[in-house]
C-alpha cells in the first residue's frame, strides 16, 4: 500500500526509511508490517481459492474429470493448510500489527525487529507448501488434518509441509509474544486492561492461546517426522506406538486454533457494530468474561473431533457436555451484539453489512456446532458434508467476514482515502448469496450421507454438488471484486474524510488523523476512559 | 414500498422452505432400520426445531431492529450499556436448553456403547481399499471373505453410462440376519479407515493394531449402504459397505451354503490373506480382542 505515506498533514518530522524494495525487507514499522502481513494473506487466500475452485470443478458431475484421487487429495489438503495458516491467520495477525499500537495509544509493537522476523518466515513456509506439488510424489494428500498412519505414507510433499508447519508455528509464537507484551507494556497511561477496546481483549487472549498450543502442534509434527525418518513408533502400533495418540495431541491443538481464528473476529465485529449502530457496546464486560471462557473452553473440547475413533462413554459424555457449553458464551456475545443494535441509530455501509452478514451466519454455523456436538448425531454427521458445511459457516462468513468487514472499516485510516462504497456493496451482496449457495446445500449432502474428501460420488449427490459447485466460482469470482476495490482505494484521488465513521470511538480515529501518520503515538496520547 | 418488500421476501422464504420439504428425505438422513438410527433421527429432528425457534426470536429482534433503528428513518440512538438482569437471564436459559438437549443424548451414547452379549459377532478389517469380514461367532462362524467395490472402471472415467447404485456396490454384500443383535469388530491393515451405514446408525473408525467395537440390530430386510468415512488414500471414495439383512430362513440358508463353499476355497483364500494381512497385527489383534472381552 505506496499510499501509506508518511508525513501527512504537516507533523514535521522525517519519516527516515529506504524506498523501493528495501523498505519492505528492512522495515521495523508495525504499519508496513501489517501492511506485508495483509497482502501475503491475501495472495494466499487466492492460492486456497484455486484449490477449492479444482475440488470444486471435480465435484460439479460426478466420475473422475479433471483431477485424479491423489490430486484431488493433495488440493483438499492443501487448501486447508494454506487458509488456515497462510489466510485467516497471517490476514489477523495483520490486523493486530495495524490496530494494536493505534488502539492502545502506543508508537509500535514491542518487539519491532521480531516482528519483521516473524513475518518474512511466512513467504518462507508458503512456498515451500506450494512448491511440494511439483515434487516427486507430490504435494502432502492426507488431509490438513494428517492423521497417521496414511501421513507416514507420503513422499517428500509430506516433509516439506512438516517443516512448512513448524516455520509457521514459530512465526505464529513470534507474532504472540510480539502482541501479549505490546499490549501488557505499551498502552496509553490511564488506559487499564477494562478499558481496552474489545478487539485489543479479544488479541490478547488469542495470543495466550497462540503460545499455548502452537508449540504442541510443533511436537506432533516433529514426531510425525521422528516416525518418517527415524525408526521411532510415536504413531504406529506395530511399534507400541498409537495412531489415536497423533489425533489427541492435533486436536489439543486443532481446537483452540479454531478460537484462534475466530476470538479475534468477534474483536472486530465488536468495535463495528458500535460505531454503526451510535451506541456504546452492550456488555463490555461480559463479551470480555465471555471470550475468556470460550478460551479456556476451547482447551477442554478437542476429542469432540474423534467421537468416532472410540473412547470410554464417560469420555464421550465428558467432551459432549463441555463442547455443548461453549454455546453459552457464544450465546451471550450474539446477545450482546443484537442489544447494541437496539434502538440505535443504525446506518449500513459496507462493514455493517459484512458484521451484520457476520452474525447471521456463524449463528448458523453455531447452531450446527451445536448439532455436531451431540455425540449420537455426530456419529452419523463426522466426516461428511455437514461438518464442511459447518466448519465453513464458521471460518468462512466467521472468520473471513469479519476480516472484509475490518478491511472496509479501517481502510480510511490506513490509506487516507474512501473505498468505493456502490462496489463494497455489491461485494457483500454477491459473497453473501454465492457463499450460501456453496455451502448451505453441504448440508443436506453430508446429512443424506456423502462423506467428505471423495473425488467422485452416488447419484443421488449429483444436483445439490452442482449447485454447490456454480456457488462456488461465483463465490471466488466475488472476491476479485475485493481486489478491485482495495487498488482503487489506494489509487483514488479523494482524500478520506478525517473521521469518515460518525460513532467511532477507539484512539485511531479520536487522536490520529487520517490517514494515521508512518509514527504514530511517538508522545503517548491522554485517554480518557469511559465507564462501561 | 418498504411493506411490499418484506411481504415478497416472506413469500419467498416460504415458497424457499416449502421447495426445500418437497425435496424432502433424499436430503436428510436416510429412512432409519435400527433403534439407535432412530433416536438419532428424532433427536436431529427435535434439535432443528429448538434452533429454528432460537433463529427467528434473535434474528426477529435483530431484524426488527434493522428496520426500524435507523438514522434514515431519523431514530435516536439511546445510550445503555449494560444490565445486569438480562445477562444473568440469557446466560441461564441457553444452559436449561442445553441440558433439554444433553438428556436424550447421554441416553442414546450409554445406549450405543453397549456392546455386550451380542448374537453374533462380525469383525471387519479395512485394506487400501476394500473391507474384509470375519464371522466370528454366532450363526455363520468361520464364513470369511473380501468386499470390494464392484462398479466397473469404465463408469468411473466416464466411459460408460453410471449405475443405479454408482460406487454403493461391492462384489460380496455383508449379509447378517434381521433382529439379531451384531457386534462388528473393527481394525484395519494398514491406515485408518472407518466403517459407516447411515441407516443403521453406525460409524467407528478402523484402526491398525487397535481393535474397536459396535454394535446394531437391522429392523428389517434389505440393502443399506454406506462408504468409508475416513481419509485414507488415493481410493478412499472406492471403498462402500453395503449390508444385506435377511429374515432369518434366508440368512440359515445363505449360512449353510456359503460354509459348505468355504470348505472348497479354504485355501485360496487363506493364500489371498497372508499376502495381505501381516501376521503380526494378527496378534495384536488376538491380545487386544482379549483385553475387549476381559471388559
Amino acid at each position: 500500500m505506496a499510499a501509506v505515506h508518511g508525513d501527512v498533514h504537516g507533523h514535521g518530522h522525517e519519516d527516515h526509511h529506504p524506498t523501493g524494495i528495501m523498505r519492505w525487507v528492512t522495515t521495523t514499522n508495525h504499519k508496513d508490517i501489517g501492511t506485508m502481513y495483509l497482502w501475503f494473506s491475501l495472495a494466499m487466500f487466492f492460492t486456497g481459492g484455486f484449490l477449492a475452485l479444482g475440488i470444486r470443478a471435480e465435484l460439479f458431475q460426478p466420475g473422475i474429470q479433471i483431477l485424479e484421487p491423489e490430486m484431488f487429495n493433495s488440493f483438499t489438503t492443501l487448501h486447508g493448510l494454506i487458509m488456515v495458516f497462510g489466510a485467516i491467520m497471517p490476514a489477523f495477525v495483520g490486523f493486530a500489527n495495524w490496530q494494536v499500537p493505534m488502539m492502545i495509544g502506543a508508537p509500535d509493537m514491542a518487539f519491532a525487529r521480531m516482528n519483521l522476523w516473524s513475518f518474512w518466515l511466512l513467504p518462507i513456509a508458503a512456498s515451500l507448501l506450494v512448491s511440494s506439488f511439483f515434487v516427486p510424489g507430490g504435494a502432502a494428500a492426507g488431509g490438513w488434518t494428517f492423521y497417521p498412519p496414511l501421513s507416514t505414507q507420503g513422499g517428500l510433499g509430506v516433509d516439506m509441509m512438516i517443516f512448512a508447519v513448524h516455520i509457521l508455528g514459530a512465526s505464529s509464537i513470534m507474532g504472540a509474544i510480539n502482541i501479549i507484551t505490546t499490549i501488557l507494556n505499551m498502552r496509553a497511561p490511564g488506559m487499564r486492561l477494562m478499558d481496552m477496546p474489545l478487539f485489543v481483549w479479544t488479541w490478547l487472549i488469542t495470543a495466550y492461546l497462540l503460545v499455548l498450543v502452537m508449540p504442541v502442534l510443533a511436537g506432533t509434527v516433529t514426531m510425525l517426522l521422528t516416525d518418517r525418518h527415524f525408526g521411532t513408533s510415536f504413531f504406529n502400533a506395530a511399534g507400541g506406538g498409537d495412531p489415536v495418540l497423533f489425533q489427541h495431541i492435533f486436536w489439543f491443538f486443532g481446537h483452540p486454533e479454531v478460537y484462534i481464528m475466530i476470538l479475534p473476529a468477534f474483536g472486530i465485529v465488536s468495535e463495528i457494530i458500535p460505531t454503526f449502530s451510535r451506541k456504546p457496546l452492550f456488555g463490555y464486560s461480559s463479551m470480555v468474561y465471555a471470550t475468556a471462557s470460550i478460551a479456556i473452553l476451547s482447551c477442554v473440547v478437542w476429542a469432540h473431533h474423534m467421537f468416532t475413533a472410540g473412547m470410554p462413554t464417560v469420555g464421550q459424555l465428558f467432551f459432549m457436555y463441555a463442547t455443548m457449553l461453549i454455546a453459552v458464551p457464544t450465546g451471550v456475545k450474539v446477545f450482546n451484539w443484537t442489544a447494541t443494535m437496539w434502538r440505535g441509530a443504525m446506518t449500513f455501509e459496507t462493514p455493517m453489512l459484512f458484521a451484520i452478514g457476520f452474525i447471521f451466519l456463524f449463528v448458523i454455523g453455531g447452531f450446527s456446532g451445536v448439532i455436531c456436538a451431540i455425540v449420537p448425531i455426530d456419529i452419523q454427521v463426522q466426516d461428511t458434508y455437514y461438518v464442511i458445511a459447518h466448519f465453513h459457516y464458521v471460518l468462512v462468513s466467521g472468520a473471513l467476514f469479519a476480516l472484509f468487514a475490518g478491511a472496509y472499516y479501517w481502510l480510511p485510516k490506513w490509506t487516507g482515502h474512501m473505498y468505493d462504497e456502490t462496489l463494497g456493496k455489491w461485494h457483500f451482496w454477491l459473497s453473501m448469496i454465492f457463499f450460501n449457495l456453496t455451502f448451505f446445500v453441504q448440508h443436506f449432502l453430508g446429512l443424506a450421507g456423502m462423506p467428505r474428501r471423495i473425488p467422485d460420488y452416488a447419484l443421488q449427490f449429483a444436483d445439490f454438488n452442482m449447485v454447490s459447485s456454480i456457488g462456488a466460482f461465483g463465490f471466488g469470482m466475488s472476491q476479485l471484486l475485493f481486489v478491485y476495490i482495495v487498488i482503487k482505494c489506494i489509487r483514488s484521488k479523494e482524500a478520506a474524510p478525517e473521521k469518515p465513521w460518525d460513532g467511532a470511538t477507539t484512539l485511531e480515529w479520536t487522536h490520529l488523523p487520517t490517514p494515521a501518520p508512518y509514527h504514530s503515538f511517538e508522545k503517548p496520547p491522554v485517554f480518557k476512559p469511559v465507564s462501561h | 414500498m418498504r411493506n411490499k418488500s418484506v411481504a415478497t421476501l416472506i413469500g419467498m422464504s416460504v415458497l424457499a422452505l416449502y421447495s426445500s420439504m418437497a425435496v424432502g428425505s433424499k436430503y436428510n438422513f436416510p429412512e432409519p432400520q435400527s433403534t439407535i438410527a432412530q433416536d438419532i433421527y428424532d433427536q436431529h429432528i427435535a434439535l432443528l426445531w429448538i434452533c429454528l425457534a432460537i433463529f427467528i426470536g434473535v434474528f426477529g429482534v435483530m431484524f426488527y431492529s434493522v428496520l426500524k433503528h435507523r438514522k434514515s428513518l431519523g431514530y435516536k440512538a439511546a445510550n445503555f450499556h449494560h444490565s445486569t438482569t438480562v445477562e444473568v437471564i440469557w446466560t441461564v436459559i441457553p444452559c436449561l436448553i442445553l441440558i433439554a438437549m444433553a438428556l436424550p443424548a447421554t441416553k442414546t451414547v450409554i445406549a450405543m456403547k453397549d456392546t455386550s452379549s451380542p448374537d453374533m459377532t462380525i469383525k471387519a478389517t479395512g485394506y487400501q481399499w476394500m473391507w474384509g469380514y470375519d464371522y466370528l461367532q454366532g450363526e455363520g462362524e468361520g464364513i470369511s471373505f473380501f468386499s470390494k467395490l464392484s462398479t466397473p472402471r469404465a463408469q468411473l472415467e466416464n466411459k460408460e453410462p453410471k449405475g443405479e447404485n454408482y460406487l454403493l456396490e461391492v462384489d460380496n454384500n455383508l449379509v447378517v440376519p434381521v433382529g439379531k443383535k451384531v457386534r462388528i469388530i473393527l481394525t484395519a491393515n494398514d491406515v485408518i479407515h472407518a466403517w459407516w451405514v447411515p441407516a443403521l446408525g453406525v460409524k467407528q473408525d478402523a484402526i491398525p493394531g487397535f481393535i474397536r467395537d459396535v454394535w446394531f440390530t437391522a429392523d428389517n430386510p434389505g440393502i443399506y449402504r454406506g462408504q468409508c468415512a475416513e481419509l485414507c488414500g488415493k481410493d478412499h471414495g472406492y471403498m462402500p459397505i453395503v449390508v444385506e439383512v435377511l429374515d432369518e430362513e434366508s440368512y440359515a440358508k445363505w449360512a449353510a451354503g456359503k460354509l459348505a463353499g468355504v470348505s472348497n476355497s479354504v485355501v485360496s483364500l487363506a493364500a489371498v490373506s497372508t499376502d495381505v494381512v501381516s501376521s503380526g497385527a494378527e496378534q495384536a489383534i488376538d491380545a487386544i480382542e482379549e483385553n475387549l472381552d476381559n471388559n
